[in-house]
């Protein structure tokens, strides 16, 4: 199954990574079109930074095949790798150089021509914020800085494909909002795949997501696809003169109740074309509940996962 | 390219201070290796001068230097080659490389030609040291000249195999410690090497290295070098794109 579509800025299909008998990485296929964002989303060891790797470059796949802009990986990689720009989990930054030293180094070794050397290295600078760094050394600057470092030496030649590994990970919550909207403002030009463990976070900047849990992908869709999996599942209500729970759970039918502490109940097992929440409002003011706070919650990460993963299981 | 990744590492290396205080250890060594020959020479000058087919400037004091300078090379050379793959991994930055538009040839052949670059300082330095003699008296030129091609060959081995053994580890030190084991251990093999129709004289780097030091550059030592060096520089690149396919 090859993508021969010249649309596609990068597709992978059937990927698989093994070391020994434990597989790292199986059946992974991700299709990406100019300006799309996706975004990768796993517990710790789902295989995310392995995928990733093999995508740039820095892992042979067991199985499966790259195409970067229809160029093979893995038979062509040089001219491939001119097209991707990697940002690994450790931001591959030389805390001995200064940020215009090491930015020069990486436009020279993605082969940007010497002439336009020196502009691409502003330009980086400018889109990641780092111009009044320029002459400080990359060791002396402040985690978020090194990672903007990071993502500037991703994208410094222009590529078709931007991969970032977990890009917001141990910056604080005022540079996560940058690095956020730099990624978005990334993704109008370029293709990004980007890596997290944190589901507001691709909620925020992804197009589509792709969910992977050891190693296989379990979640697939559209971001409104996510959403809609995630909300409108439950909703939390806090009455001070509470009803017992078999009041609550006969009065609104086909869900399930349950109580959260006392005067507290959530309430759950919802769809979305089927939502008692003006029900039982309206109940509460003719029953004197005294309902005074209601909450959608969405579903959290961690009941996400263990929603798709027990999916998952039973479906085998 | 290989240019692009020789001189990033040039500048790292003088960034640092191991660089500057291993020119300065390998230049006072030296030196003073250089300044004695030549006192020695002054007090002989005189017999010599009686003696027919006497050894001359050039044998007296510089050839000594440059036998000091295997040495001083093979203790040093470690130091150099430790951090340059073997960092890179431990800090990540391997990525950096192997995700460029580059080949692992291109990755192996630039560091080695940054050793090269600044094996000829050291050199450089050496040369210096030996045509200042011109100032008070003739040298022979050629016997200067074979000894340097053999100490650029021998600095140029030892840096392959000092790469090859970076490539193996995370931990510089752990590095340094192995390849000054294997120079130690080829050393060994050339005082073991006493009988000159054994096996050993064969393989052994000194052995090897102490024809040029008589001025005599043969063939089969120059591919002898030649063969070490593209050997190491060759296992090197497999060692690292087999760890693309394993790791």
């Amino acid at each position: 199954m090859v993508d021969t579509d010249n649309s596609l800025t990068l597709s992978a299909s059937g990927l698989t990574r093994k070391y020994g008998n434990n597989v790292a990485v199986s059946d992974v296929s991700l299709a990406l079109k100019k300006g799309e964002i996706i975004g990768l989303l796993g517990p710790n060891g789902a295989g995310k930074s392995t995928t990733m790797k093999m995508i740039t470059g820095n892992l042979a796949p067991t199985e499966g095949s790259i195409k970067v802009c229809g160029i093979d990986l893995i038979d062509d990689p040089i001219i491939a790798k001119t097209k991707i720009g990697y940002l690994p989990e450790i931001p591959p930054v030389y805390k001995e150089l200064r940020v215009n030293e090491y930015l020069k180094l990486v436009a020279k070794l993605h082969k940007v021509s010497s002439k336009r050397v020196s502009s691409a290295v502003d330009n980086a600078k400018e889109r990641t914020g780092l111009t009044e760094m320029s002459e400080r050394l990359i060791g002396s600057l402040s985690k978020g800085f090194q990672q903007r470092v990071g993502i500037a030496q991703a994208i410094i030649h222009e590529p078709e494909v931007v991969i970032l590994d977990e890009p917001t990970v141990g910056l604080d919550p005022n540079q996560i909002i940058e690095i956020r909207s730099l990624i978005k403002e990334l993704g109008e030009h370029h293709s990004v795949i980007l890596s997290t463990h944190i589901l507001p976070e691709v909620e925020a900047i992804c197009d589509s997501v792709q969910i992977l849990h050891k190693g296989k992908v379990v979640f697939d869709d559209e971001i409104g696809g996510l959403r809609k999996f995630r909300s409108g599942k439950s909703i939390q209500a806090s009455f001070r003169t509470p009803p017992t729970q078999e009041i609550l759970e006969k009065k609104l039918t086909n869900v399930k109740v349950s109580q959260v502490r006392e005067g507290v109940y959530r309430i759950s097992g919802l769809e979305l074309e089927d939502d008692p929440t003006d029900v039982l409002v309206q109940l509460s003011v003719h029953e004197q509940w005294g309902l005074f706070e209601l909450v959608g919650a969405q579903a959290s990460v961690e009941e996400v996962f263990v929603e798709l993963t027990t999916q998952d299981e039973t479906a085998i | 390219m290989i240019f692009v990744i020789a001189l990033k590492e040039l500048r790292s290396m003088f960034a640092s201070p191991l660089a500057w205080v291993v020119l300065a250890f390998v230049q006072g060594f030296l030196a003073n290796v250089f300044l004695k020959q030549v006192d020695t020479f002054m007090i002989i000058q005189a017999q010599l001068a009686r003696t027919p087919n006497a050894p001359g400037l050039t044998e007296l004091a510089v050839v000594p230097m440059f036998g000091a300078a295997q040495m001083v090379l093979l203790m040093s050379i470690p130091l150099l080659t430790m951090r340059l793959i073997s960092e890179e991994k431990r800090n990540q930055t391997m990525a950096l490389l192997v995700s460029a538009p580059i080949s692992m040839t291109q990755i192996i052949v630039g560091k080695f030609t940054a050793m090269v670059a600044f094996l000829c300082l050291i050199l450089a330095l050496i040369a210096a040291m030996s045509f200042s003699l011109l100032a008070g008296g003739a040298i022979d030129l050629g016997l200067i000249a074979a000894n340097l091609l053999g100490l650029l060959l021998l600095g140029m081995a030892f840096s392959s195999i000092g790469i090859f053994i970076s490539c193996l580890t995370m931990h510089p030190v752990v590095a340094a410690v192995m390849t000054l084991a294997v120079f130690m251990g080829f050393w060994v093999i050339g005082l073991a090497a006493s009988d000159p129709g054994s096996w050993l004289n064969w393989v052994s780097i000194s052995k090897r290295f102490e024809g040029f030091l008589d001025g005599y550059v043969s063939l089969p030592d120059v591919t002898f070098f030649l063969v070490v060096i593209t050997l190491f520089i060759f296992l090197s690149i497999r060692k690292l794109d087999s760890e693309r396919l394993s790791a």
